[in-house]
Protein backbone atom coordinates (compact mmCIF):
# COMPACT_ATOMS: atom_id res chain seq x y z
CA UNK A 1 0.00 0.00 0.00
CA UNK A 2 2.65 2.70 0.81
CA UNK A 3 6.51 1.98 0.47
CA UNK A 4 9.02 4.68 1.83
CA UNK A 5 12.52 4.45 0.02
CA UNK A 6 15.29 6.80 1.29
CA UNK A 7 13.48 9.17 2.44
CA UNK A 8 15.50 12.01 4.01
CA UNK A 9 14.27 15.72 4.88
CA UNK A 10 16.86 18.24 5.65
CA UNK A 11 15.83 21.68 6.43
CA UNK A 12 17.95 24.45 4.94
CA UNK A 13 17.36 27.82 7.25
CA UNK A 14 18.34 30.87 5.25
CA UNK A 15 17.38 33.15 8.69
CA UNK A 16 20.69 31.22 10.14
CA UNK A 17 22.82 32.06 7.18
CA UNK A 18 21.91 29.07 5.38
CA UNK A 19 22.31 26.69 8.39
CA UNK A 20 21.23 22.80 7.51
CA UNK A 21 19.11 20.63 9.80
CA UNK A 22 19.37 17.16 9.56
CA UNK A 23 15.55 15.91 10.27
CA UNK A 24 15.99 12.24 8.82
CA UNK A 25 18.06 10.26 6.78
CA UNK A 26 17.66 7.94 4.27
CA UNK A 27 14.34 6.28 6.14
CA UNK A 28 12.96 3.06 3.84
CA UNK A 29 10.05 0.69 4.98
CA UNK A 30 7.12 -0.40 3.47
CA UNK A 31 3.33 -0.89 5.50
CA UNK A 32 1.01 -3.43 3.76
CA UNK A 33 -2.59 -2.77 2.85
CA UNK A 34 -4.41 -3.25 6.18
CA UNK A 35 -1.09 -2.87 8.46
CA UNK A 36 -0.26 -0.81 10.91
CA UNK A 37 3.50 -0.09 11.24
CA UNK A 38 4.51 1.58 14.72
CA UNK A 39 7.98 4.25 14.49
CA UNK A 40 9.18 4.44 17.67
CA UNK A 41 12.82 6.31 18.70
CA UNK A 42 13.80 8.67 20.90
CA UNK A 43 12.51 12.11 20.82
CA UNK A 44 13.81 14.58 17.85
CA UNK A 45 14.49 11.11 15.97
CA UNK A 46 12.61 12.35 13.02
CA UNK A 47 9.35 10.34 13.81
CA UNK A 48 6.99 13.01 12.92
CA UNK A 49 9.67 14.54 10.07
CA UNK A 50 8.59 11.02 8.43
CA UNK A 51 4.71 11.46 9.17
CA UNK A 52 4.28 14.82 7.59
CA UNK A 53 6.71 13.88 4.67
CA UNK A 54 4.08 11.34 4.15
CA UNK A 55 0.89 13.99 4.41
CA UNK A 56 3.71 16.27 2.37
CA UNK A 57 3.01 19.02 5.35
CA UNK A 58 7.06 19.05 4.88
CA UNK A 59 8.82 18.55 1.15
CA UNK A 60 11.05 15.63 1.16
CA UNK A 61 14.42 16.69 0.17
CA UNK A 62 14.97 13.17 -1.57
CA UNK A 63 13.27 9.48 -1.79
CA UNK A 64 10.84 8.49 -2.75
CA UNK A 65 7.32 7.90 -1.20
CA UNK A 66 5.33 5.25 -3.13
CA UNK A 67 1.59 5.13 -2.55
CA UNK A 68 -1.16 2.70 -4.36
CA UNK A 69 -4.09 5.22 -4.80
CA UNK A 70 -7.51 4.57 -5.05
CA UNK A 71 -8.11 7.08 -7.62
CA UNK A 72 -5.14 7.36 -8.93
CA UNK A 73 -3.33 4.11 -8.95
CA UNK A 74 0.49 4.15 -7.99
CA UNK A 75 2.09 7.83 -6.96
CA UNK A 76 5.28 9.17 -5.73
CA UNK A 77 3.80 11.54 -2.80
CA UNK A 78 7.06 13.04 -2.45
CA UNK A 79 7.03 14.54 -5.86
CA UNK A 80 2.84 14.88 -6.69
CA UNK A 81 1.49 17.73 -7.56
CA UNK A 82 -0.11 19.80 -4.85
CA UNK A 83 -3.08 19.47 -6.77
CA UNK A 84 -3.29 15.59 -6.36
CA UNK A 85 -2.50 15.77 -2.89
CA UNK A 86 -5.30 17.40 -2.04
CA UNK A 87 -7.39 14.79 -4.06
CA UNK A 88 -5.49 12.43 -1.59
CA UNK A 89 -6.40 14.00 1.60
CA UNK A 90 -9.93 14.68 0.93
CA UNK A 91 -10.14 11.24 -0.50
CA UNK A 92 -8.38 8.71 1.16
CA UNK A 93 -5.62 9.84 3.74
CA UNK A 94 -5.91 11.09 6.86
CA UNK A 95 -3.25 12.69 9.54
CA UNK A 96 -3.98 13.37 13.61
CA UNK A 97 -1.90 15.23 15.24
CA UNK A 98 -0.98 15.89 18.69
CA UNK A 99 -2.27 19.37 18.92
CA UNK A 100 -6.07 20.03 17.31
CA UNK A 101 -5.84 22.57 15.17
CA UNK A 102 -9.74 23.53 13.72
CA UNK A 103 -10.99 26.53 12.04
CA UNK A 104 -12.42 28.46 14.90
CA UNK A 105 -16.14 29.37 15.82
CA UNK A 106 -16.91 26.00 14.72
CA UNK A 107 -18.68 23.95 16.63
CA UNK A 108 -17.68 20.26 18.29
CA UNK A 109 -20.20 18.96 16.45
CA UNK A 110 -19.75 20.18 13.17
CA UNK A 111 -15.93 20.20 13.48
CA UNK A 112 -16.53 16.18 13.69
CA UNK A 113 -19.60 16.24 11.13
CA UNK A 114 -17.51 18.33 8.14
CA UNK A 115 -15.51 15.71 6.54
CA UNK A 116 -18.44 13.18 6.76
CA UNK A 117 -20.58 15.34 4.61
CA UNK A 118 -17.67 16.55 2.35
CA UNK A 119 -15.81 13.37 2.21
CA UNK A 120 -18.59 10.55 2.32
CA UNK A 121 -21.58 12.50 0.60
CA UNK A 122 -23.56 11.09 3.74
CA UNK A 123 -26.98 13.22 4.24
CA UNK A 124 -27.14 15.24 7.06
CA UNK A 125 -28.52 14.08 9.64
CA UNK A 126 -26.72 10.69 9.21
CA UNK A 127 -23.24 12.45 9.60
CA UNK A 128 -25.19 14.21 12.41
CA UNK A 129 -25.84 10.60 14.02
CA UNK A 130 -22.23 9.46 13.26
CA UNK A 131 -20.42 12.04 14.87
CA UNK A 132 -22.78 12.50 17.87
CA UNK A 133 -22.03 8.63 18.33
CA UNK A 134 -18.47 8.48 17.97
CA UNK A 135 -18.18 12.17 20.34
CA UNK A 136 -20.46 10.08 23.05
CA UNK A 137 -18.19 6.85 22.52
CA UNK A 138 -14.95 9.02 23.48
CA UNK A 139 -16.90 10.60 26.11
CA UNK A 140 -17.39 14.07 24.96
CA UNK A 141 -20.49 15.17 26.69
CA UNK A 142 -23.87 16.24 25.04
CA UNK A 143 -23.62 19.67 26.62
CA UNK A 144 -20.28 20.40 24.70
CA UNK A 145 -21.54 19.16 21.36
CA UNK A 146 -22.73 23.25 20.21
CA UNK A 147 -19.46 24.24 21.79
CA UNK A 148 -16.19 25.58 20.36
CA UNK A 149 -13.79 22.95 21.18
CA UNK A 150 -10.67 26.06 21.40
CA UNK A 151 -11.77 26.44 24.93
CA UNK A 152 -12.16 22.47 25.58
CA UNK A 153 -9.33 21.01 28.34
CA UNK A 154 -6.27 19.30 26.57
CA UNK A 155 -7.54 15.73 26.63
CA UNK A 156 -10.85 16.95 25.28
CA UNK A 157 -9.49 18.38 22.12
CA UNK A 158 -7.66 15.27 21.26
CA UNK A 159 -10.28 13.44 21.67
CA UNK A 160 -12.31 15.75 19.04
CA UNK A 161 -9.15 15.70 17.14
CA UNK A 162 -9.53 12.19 16.59
CA UNK A 163 -12.83 11.98 16.54
CA UNK A 164 -12.72 14.01 13.25
CA UNK A 165 -9.99 11.95 11.57
CA UNK A 166 -11.73 8.67 11.92
CA UNK A 167 -15.20 9.73 11.35
CA UNK A 168 -14.69 9.50 7.27
CA UNK A 169 -12.94 6.40 7.40
CA UNK A 170 -10.01 7.11 5.55
CA UNK A 171 -7.99 4.54 3.70
CA UNK A 172 -4.44 5.48 5.52
CA UNK A 173 -4.27 7.62 8.69
CA UNK A 174 -1.45 8.71 9.86
CA UNK A 175 -1.42 9.22 13.71
CA UNK A 176 1.38 11.55 15.58
CA UNK A 177 0.71 10.19 19.81
CA UNK A 178 -3.12 10.35 19.67
CA UNK A 179 -2.94 9.28 23.02
CA UNK A 180 -0.67 11.41 24.43
CA UNK A 181 -2.54 13.40 26.86
CA UNK A 182 -5.33 11.08 27.49
CA UNK A 183 -6.74 8.41 30.38
CA UNK A 184 -6.82 5.24 30.84
CA UNK A 185 -10.32 4.82 30.03
CA UNK A 186 -9.99 6.93 26.87
CA UNK A 187 -6.76 5.21 25.47
CA UNK A 188 -8.41 2.11 25.55
CA UNK A 189 -11.90 3.86 23.72
CA UNK A 190 -9.32 5.29 21.06
CA UNK A 191 -7.73 1.96 20.60
CA UNK A 192 -11.13 0.16 19.83
CA UNK A 193 -11.75 2.75 17.06
CA UNK A 194 -8.85 2.36 15.74
CA UNK A 195 -8.89 -1.74 15.65
CA UNK A 196 -12.81 -1.48 14.08
CA UNK A 197 -10.89 0.81 11.42
CA UNK A 198 -8.68 -1.72 10.73
CA UNK A 199 -11.16 -4.11 10.35
CA UNK A 200 -13.05 -2.32 8.11
CA UNK A 201 -9.41 -1.80 6.19
CA UNK A 202 -7.37 1.31 7.46
CA UNK A 203 -4.21 1.20 6.80
CA UNK A 204 -1.98 2.90 9.48
CA UNK A 205 1.01 4.48 10.45
CA UNK A 206 1.56 5.65 13.96
CA UNK A 207 4.05 7.05 16.49
CA UNK A 208 3.11 6.13 20.16
CA UNK A 209 5.19 7.29 23.02
CA UNK A 210 4.28 4.58 25.03
CA UNK A 211 6.15 1.39 23.80
CA UNK A 212 4.03 -1.51 25.53
CA UNK A 213 1.07 0.35 23.84
CA UNK A 214 2.41 0.61 20.27
CA UNK A 215 3.62 -3.09 20.55
CA UNK A 216 0.06 -3.86 21.21
CA UNK A 217 -1.66 -2.33 18.42
CA UNK A 218 0.90 -2.02 15.72
CA UNK A 219 1.83 -5.45 13.85
CA UNK A 220 5.68 -3.98 12.90
CA UNK A 221 7.51 -1.47 14.15
CA UNK A 222 10.11 0.70 12.68
CA UNK A 223 12.59 2.27 14.75
CA UNK A 224 13.89 5.94 13.15
CA UNK A 225 17.43 6.77 14.46
CA UNK B 1 -10.83 17.55 -12.51
CA UNK B 2 -9.69 20.56 -14.81
CA UNK B 3 -9.35 24.14 -13.58
CA UNK B 4 -11.15 26.93 -14.29
CA UNK B 5 -8.90 29.25 -15.40
CA UNK B 6 -5.30 28.57 -16.64
CA UNK B 7 -2.98 31.99 -16.24
CA UNK B 8 0.17 31.40 -17.76
CA UNK B 9 3.38 34.20 -17.69
CA UNK B 10 0.99 36.90 -17.28
CA UNK B 11 3.28 40.30 -16.39
CA UNK B 12 2.26 43.75 -16.25
CA UNK B 13 5.25 46.47 -17.23
CA UNK B 14 4.66 50.64 -16.18
CA UNK B 15 6.95 52.39 -18.64
CA UNK B 16 8.95 51.68 -21.85
CA UNK B 17 10.85 49.06 -20.42
CA UNK B 18 14.14 47.52 -22.58
CA UNK B 19 15.70 44.17 -22.78
CA UNK B 20 17.23 43.68 -19.35
CA UNK B 21 14.13 44.85 -17.43
CA UNK B 22 13.07 40.99 -16.81
CA UNK B 23 16.81 39.66 -16.10
CA UNK B 24 17.59 42.97 -13.70
CA UNK B 25 14.58 42.67 -11.83
CA UNK B 26 12.82 40.18 -9.14
CA UNK B 27 13.62 38.48 -5.93
CA UNK B 28 17.39 38.20 -6.62
CA UNK B 29 18.06 41.80 -7.57
CA UNK B 30 15.83 43.07 -4.95
CA UNK B 31 14.14 45.16 -6.59
CA UNK B 32 11.02 45.40 -9.28
CA UNK B 33 12.63 48.39 -10.95
CA UNK B 34 14.81 47.93 -14.16
CA UNK B 35 17.94 50.22 -13.08
CA UNK B 36 18.44 50.41 -17.45
CA UNK B 37 15.69 51.90 -18.36
CA UNK B 38 13.89 52.50 -15.08
CA UNK B 39 10.71 50.45 -15.62
CA UNK B 40 8.79 48.49 -13.15
CA UNK B 41 7.90 44.96 -13.30
CA UNK B 42 5.03 45.24 -11.11
CA UNK B 43 4.41 42.02 -12.21
CA UNK B 44 6.11 39.25 -14.36
CA UNK B 45 6.46 35.75 -15.82
CA UNK B 46 3.00 34.41 -13.35
CA UNK B 47 1.73 31.03 -13.90
CA UNK B 48 -1.28 29.23 -12.09
CA UNK B 49 -4.19 27.07 -12.44
CA UNK B 50 -7.29 27.87 -10.12
CA UNK B 51 -9.67 24.77 -9.34
CA UNK B 52 -13.23 24.61 -9.29
CA UNK B 53 -14.71 25.57 -5.32
CA UNK B 54 -10.74 26.13 -4.61
CA UNK B 55 -9.14 28.79 -2.75
CA UNK B 56 -5.77 30.16 -3.67
CA UNK B 57 -3.55 32.27 -1.26
CA UNK B 58 -1.40 35.08 -2.62
CA UNK B 59 1.03 36.36 -0.26
CA UNK B 60 3.34 39.08 0.07
CA UNK B 61 4.16 41.97 1.54
CA UNK B 62 3.30 45.15 -0.31
CA UNK B 63 4.49 45.96 -3.69
CA UNK B 64 4.90 42.34 -4.24
CA UNK B 65 2.98 42.30 -7.42
CA UNK B 66 -0.15 40.68 -5.58
CA UNK B 67 -2.74 43.44 -6.43
CA UNK B 68 -1.52 43.94 -9.66
CA UNK B 69 -2.44 40.57 -10.73
CA UNK B 70 -5.75 40.72 -9.30
CA UNK B 71 -6.38 44.10 -11.29
CA UNK B 72 -5.20 42.01 -14.70
CA UNK B 73 -7.14 39.07 -14.00
CA UNK B 74 -10.40 41.50 -13.49
CA UNK B 75 -9.42 43.57 -16.42
CA UNK B 76 -8.77 46.85 -14.63
CA UNK B 77 -5.26 47.10 -16.20
CA UNK B 78 -4.24 45.60 -19.60
CA UNK B 79 -1.36 43.01 -18.51
CA UNK B 80 1.66 43.62 -21.50
CA UNK B 81 2.34 39.83 -21.69
CA UNK B 82 0.22 36.42 -20.64
CA UNK B 83 -2.75 34.30 -21.74
CA UNK B 84 -5.76 34.03 -19.57
CA UNK B 85 -7.96 31.26 -20.53
CA UNK B 86 -11.57 29.91 -19.38
CA UNK B 87 -12.61 26.73 -18.92
CA UNK B 88 -15.65 26.20 -21.33
CA UNK B 89 -18.83 27.13 -18.86
CA UNK B 90 -22.88 27.17 -18.71
CA UNK B 91 -22.42 30.62 -18.06
CA UNK B 92 -20.71 31.22 -21.41
CA UNK B 93 -22.72 29.74 -23.38
CA UNK B 94 -24.18 32.37 -24.78
CA UNK B 95 -20.91 34.19 -25.81
CA UNK B 96 -19.42 31.27 -27.83
CA UNK B 97 -17.19 33.57 -29.98
CA UNK B 98 -14.93 33.21 -27.24
CA UNK B 99 -14.11 29.73 -27.83
CA UNK B 100 -13.12 28.03 -31.04
CA UNK B 101 -14.97 24.74 -32.14
CA UNK B 102 -14.35 21.37 -29.80
CA UNK B 103 -11.84 23.76 -27.59
CA UNK B 104 -12.19 22.81 -23.90
CA UNK B 105 -10.88 26.64 -23.24
CA UNK B 106 -11.48 30.21 -24.26
CA UNK B 107 -9.10 31.60 -26.49
CA UNK B 108 -6.58 34.48 -24.57
CA UNK B 109 -9.14 36.47 -22.71
CA UNK B 110 -6.09 39.32 -22.90
CA UNK B 111 -6.60 39.78 -26.46
CA UNK B 112 -10.59 40.42 -26.01
CA UNK B 113 -12.10 44.13 -26.75
CA UNK B 114 -13.15 45.81 -23.73
CA UNK B 115 -16.68 45.25 -24.37
CA UNK B 116 -15.77 41.58 -24.36
CA UNK B 117 -13.66 41.81 -21.29
CA UNK B 118 -16.92 43.41 -19.26
CA UNK B 119 -19.36 40.61 -20.35
CA UNK B 120 -16.69 37.88 -18.85
CA UNK B 121 -16.78 40.04 -15.91
CA UNK B 122 -20.24 40.19 -15.89
CA UNK B 123 -20.92 36.51 -15.98
CA UNK B 124 -17.88 35.30 -14.05
CA UNK B 125 -16.10 37.23 -11.92
CA UNK B 126 -16.96 39.07 -8.46
CA UNK B 127 -14.62 41.66 -6.73
CA UNK B 128 -14.04 42.76 -2.90
CA UNK B 129 -11.39 44.97 -2.80
CA UNK B 130 -10.10 46.66 0.70
CA UNK B 131 -11.13 49.81 0.44
CA UNK B 132 -15.24 50.00 0.00
CA UNK B 133 -15.05 52.84 -1.42
CA UNK B 134 -13.56 51.21 -4.58
CA UNK B 135 -16.24 48.77 -4.53
CA UNK B 136 -19.41 50.19 -3.93
CA UNK B 137 -21.44 53.86 -4.74
CA UNK B 138 -20.96 55.51 -1.24
CA UNK B 139 -24.02 57.88 -2.27
CA UNK B 140 -26.27 54.99 -3.99
CA UNK B 141 -28.29 52.95 -1.21
CA UNK B 142 -26.98 49.67 -0.32
CA UNK B 143 -30.06 47.74 -2.40
CA UNK B 144 -28.86 49.85 -5.38
CA UNK B 145 -25.56 48.95 -5.12
CA UNK B 146 -26.36 45.37 -5.84
CA UNK B 147 -28.85 46.55 -8.19
CA UNK B 148 -25.92 48.16 -10.42
CA UNK B 149 -24.58 44.87 -10.93
CA UNK B 150 -27.73 43.04 -11.74
CA UNK B 151 -28.47 45.16 -13.98
CA UNK B 152 -24.96 45.10 -15.98
CA UNK B 153 -25.98 41.42 -16.09
CA UNK B 154 -28.92 41.76 -17.67
CA UNK B 155 -31.22 41.93 -15.22
CA UNK B 156 -34.39 43.86 -15.88
CA UNK B 157 -37.64 43.10 -13.59
CA UNK B 158 -37.44 45.52 -10.86
CA UNK B 159 -39.42 43.80 -8.75
CA UNK B 160 -37.04 40.63 -9.15
CA UNK B 161 -33.64 43.35 -9.13
CA UNK B 162 -35.16 44.27 -5.47
CA UNK B 163 -36.18 41.12 -4.24
CA UNK B 164 -32.75 39.10 -5.28
CA UNK B 165 -31.05 42.21 -3.60
CA UNK B 166 -32.84 41.84 -0.45
CA UNK B 167 -32.01 38.14 -0.09
CA UNK B 168 -28.54 38.83 -1.19
CA UNK B 169 -28.06 41.41 2.07
CA UNK B 170 -29.59 39.58 4.26
CA UNK B 171 -27.19 36.35 3.57
CA UNK B 172 -24.47 38.99 4.33
CA UNK B 173 -26.22 40.08 7.48
CA UNK B 174 -27.47 43.47 6.32
CA UNK B 175 -30.62 44.51 7.60
CA UNK B 176 -33.25 44.63 5.53
CA UNK B 177 -34.56 47.61 7.11
CA UNK B 178 -31.66 49.36 5.99
CA UNK B 179 -31.01 48.46 1.95
CA UNK B 180 -32.60 51.85 1.36
CA UNK B 181 -29.94 53.50 3.04
CA UNK B 182 -25.94 54.61 1.25
CA UNK B 183 -23.36 52.56 2.77
CA UNK B 184 -21.41 55.41 3.73
CA UNK B 185 -23.81 55.67 6.81
CA UNK B 186 -22.65 51.72 7.51
CA UNK B 187 -19.42 50.38 9.71
CA UNK B 188 -16.04 49.09 7.89
CA UNK B 189 -17.83 45.55 8.61
CA UNK B 190 -20.73 46.67 7.19
CA UNK B 191 -19.55 48.18 3.89
CA UNK B 192 -17.43 44.65 3.44
CA UNK B 193 -20.64 42.67 3.31
CA UNK B 194 -22.26 45.14 1.23
CA UNK B 195 -19.26 44.77 -1.15
CA UNK B 196 -19.61 40.48 -0.63
CA UNK B 197 -23.69 40.78 -1.88
CA UNK B 198 -22.73 42.86 -4.95
CA UNK B 199 -20.24 40.56 -5.94
CA UNK B 200 -21.98 37.20 -5.33
CA UNK B 201 -25.17 39.11 -7.61
CA UNK B 202 -24.23 37.62 -10.85
CA UNK B 203 -23.37 33.99 -9.04
CA UNK B 204 -19.91 34.41 -10.07
CA UNK B 205 -17.40 31.43 -10.41
CA UNK B 206 -14.35 33.24 -9.60
CA UNK B 207 -14.34 35.84 -6.80
CA UNK B 208 -11.67 38.12 -5.85
CA UNK B 209 -11.09 38.67 -2.39
CA UNK B 210 -8.17 42.06 -2.32
CA UNK B 211 -7.35 42.52 1.40
CA UNK B 212 -10.91 42.08 2.42
CA UNK B 213 -10.06 41.86 6.24
CA UNK B 214 -7.33 44.04 6.61
CA UNK B 215 -8.35 47.40 8.77
CA UNK B 216 -11.10 45.95 10.67
CA UNK B 217 -11.39 44.79 14.09
CA UNK B 218 -10.31 41.49 14.77
CA UNK B 219 -14.25 40.18 16.10
CA UNK B 220 -15.28 41.97 12.85
CA UNK B 221 -12.74 40.86 10.90
CA UNK B 222 -13.87 36.79 11.93
CA UNK B 223 -17.23 37.71 10.91
CA UNK B 224 -16.41 38.50 7.18
CA UNK B 225 -14.17 35.60 7.29
CA UNK B 226 -16.71 33.21 8.78
CA UNK B 227 -19.17 34.50 6.13
CA UNK B 228 -17.05 34.31 3.41
CA UNK B 229 -16.30 30.50 4.31
CA UNK B 230 -19.89 29.62 4.24
CA UNK B 231 -20.35 31.23 1.04
CA UNK B 232 -17.29 29.51 -0.60
CA UNK B 233 -19.46 26.02 -0.06
CA UNK B 234 -22.78 27.51 -0.56
CA UNK B 235 -22.08 29.27 -4.09
CA UNK B 236 -18.89 26.93 -5.48
CA UNK B 237 -17.23 29.76 -5.77
CA UNK B 238 -13.25 29.43 -6.64
CA UNK B 239 -11.64 32.04 -4.32
CA UNK B 240 -8.34 33.93 -5.17
CA UNK B 241 -7.46 35.38 -1.55
CA UNK B 242 -4.68 38.35 -1.78
CA UNK B 243 -3.88 38.88 1.61
CA UNK B 244 -0.48 40.01 3.46
CA UNK B 245 -2.14 38.24 6.83
CA UNK B 246 -0.92 34.39 7.04
CA UNK B 247 -3.78 33.99 9.26
CA UNK B 248 -6.43 34.35 6.65
CA UNK B 249 -4.26 32.71 4.52
CA UNK B 250 -4.03 29.82 6.48
CA UNK B 251 -7.87 29.83 7.41
CA UNK B 252 -8.59 30.38 3.85
CA UNK B 253 -7.14 28.49 1.43
CA UNK B 254 -6.17 25.43 0.10
CA UNK B 255 -2.68 26.32 -2.08
CA UNK B 256 -1.10 29.18 -1.61
CA UNK B 257 1.57 31.24 -3.47
CA UNK B 258 4.50 33.71 -2.36
CA UNK B 259 4.86 36.82 -3.87
CA UNK B 260 8.13 39.08 -3.75
CA UNK B 261 9.13 41.90 -6.03
CA UNK B 262 6.47 41.15 -8.65
CA UNK B 263 7.82 37.34 -8.66
CA UNK B 264 6.09 34.16 -7.60
CA UNK B 265 8.92 32.84 -5.31
CA UNK B 266 7.07 29.63 -4.15
CA UNK B 267 3.79 27.56 -4.49
CA UNK B 268 2.56 24.84 -2.49
CA UNK B 269 -0.25 23.28 -0.28
CA UNK B 270 -0.59 26.21 2.29
CA UNK B 271 0.22 23.89 5.24
CA UNK B 272 3.53 23.33 3.49
CA UNK B 273 4.28 27.15 3.07
CA UNK B 274 3.58 27.76 6.29
CA UNK B 275 5.27 24.68 7.94
CA UNK B 276 8.24 24.03 5.27
CA UNK B 277 9.00 27.29 3.64
CA UNK B 278 11.72 26.70 1.16
CA UNK B 279 12.34 30.78 0.04
CA UNK B 280 14.46 33.05 2.15
CA UNK B 281 11.80 35.68 1.61
CA UNK B 282 9.18 32.94 2.89
CA UNK B 283 11.03 31.48 5.91
CA UNK B 284 11.16 35.68 6.79
CA UNK B 285 7.34 36.20 6.40
CA UNK B 286 6.38 33.11 8.51
CA UNK B 287 9.20 33.98 11.09
CA UNK B 288 8.26 37.40 11.46
CA UNK B 289 4.18 36.21 12.44
CA UNK B 290 3.40 37.47 15.78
Amino acid sequence: MISVDKLTKEFTLHILDGKRIDACREISFEVPAGGFLGLSGPSGAGKSTVLKCIYRTYLPSSGAIRYDSAQLGRVDLATLSDREVLDIRNKEMGYVSQFLKVIPRVSALDVVMEPILTRNGTTRAAARDRAAHLLERLRIPSRLFDAYPATFSGGEQQRINIARAVSWRPRLLLLDEPTASLDKGSVQVVLDILQELRQEGTTMIGIFHDTELMESVADQVFRVS
Amino acid sequence: MQPVIKVRGLAKRFGAGCDRCASSTGPEAETNQCPHCGAVLACNDVSFDLFPNEALGIVGESGSGKSTLVRLLHFEWDACAGTVELARTPQLAHLPEFFTEGEAYSRNLLGLSQFQKRQVRNALMGIVYQNPYLGLRMQVSAGGNVAERLLGAGWRNIAAIRSRAAELLARTEIPVARMDEPPRNFSGGMQQRVQIAKALSNKPLILFLDEVTTGLDLSVQARVLDLIRSLREEFQLSLLVVSHDLGVINLLCHRTMVMKYGRVVEAGLTDQILQDPQHRYTQLLVASQL
